[in-house]
């Protein structure tokens, strides 16, 4: 099965969505993306969803489980790109993405990692 | 690509094809970008439905026309369990499986029109139509 690379930055993992997924590869990503926050001892999450031309209701509840989850392991997750028309879209379905941080694009999503990461001794 | 066309809605990958062909039957009548994105949306939504809870089935495609206006008309159908009270699958949260509940009342909300038709123990068929803009 195809799957989504997850790169690591620094203390970030960026995920690139460049695919129209189907919903066991976005299941896959989800379990993935949890391991690797424990394995990488990640403090942030980067999903970029520039390249998406719809967000539906498996993806939406995708991206709300992955911040959830990263949340409970100590990370933070932003979704930065959204198109306005899928963001339009999802609005209209009824989705409002509960919990998740957004960011316009992939600087101003760093930038709020950072800003959220604590001073180290 | 020739109308009416019928796809096949039996495997998650059948909806992934789904989205492709809605995507740009819906470009080639001139839908704008946010009118195309709804109903690409809300295909993905019944599609998954046919799938999950229709057991599969298919999607018939049409281009559909009026005086100063075009459309796409999609319609699902199922042999499957059927739907046995359709105004609460229309509300929002509702779920009979472990979705969220929006996939029915939020593909009706994105699109012209929507009709739905389900006897219990039969099947369940679903029109919905997307039309341009009226010159």
């Amino acid at each position: 099965m195809e799957r989504i690379p997850i790169l690591k930055l620094g203390p970030f993992l960026l995920v690139s969505i460049q695919v129209d997924m189907h919903d066991q590869m976005a299941l896959a990503l989800q379990e993935e993306l949890t391991g690797r926050i424990v394995t990488d001892s990640a403090r942030g999450v980067l999903i970029d969803i520039s390249s998406l031309d719809i967000v539906d209701s498996f993806i939406g509840r995708m991206l709300s489980n992955i911040a959830g989850m990263a949340r409970v392991l100590d990370a933070e997750t932003v979704v930065v790109g959204m198109q306005p028309s899928v963001a339009i879209t999802l609005v209209e379905l009824g989705l409002s993405l509960p919990g998740i941080r957004t960011a316009l694009n992939i600087d101003r999503g760093m930038a709020l990692l950072n800003a959220s990461r604590p001073v180290e001794e | 690509m020739d109308y009416p066309t019928e796809l096949p809605l039996r495997a998650q990958e059948d909806v992934v094809s789904v989205r492709s062909v809605v995507r740009s039957s819906a470009v080639s009548i001139g839908l704008s970008l946010i009118d195309q994105t709804k109903v690409v949306t809300a295909a993905s939504e019944l599609g998954r439905n046919t799938v999950i809870h229709g057991g599969g089935g298919s999607v018939r495609i049409e281009v559909v026309q009026e005086v100063g206006r075009k459309g796409i008309r999609l319609t699902f159908e199922d042999k499957g369990p059927g739907i046995r009270d359709i105004e609460q699958a229309l509300k929002d949260g509702y779920t009979t499986g472990n979705g969220l509940g929006l996939g029915l009342g939020g593909a009706r909300r994105l699109c012209s029109e929507f009709t739905i038709d389900s006897t219990p123990g039969s099947g369940t068929r679903i029109m919905i139509t997307q039309w341009t803009k009226k010159l």
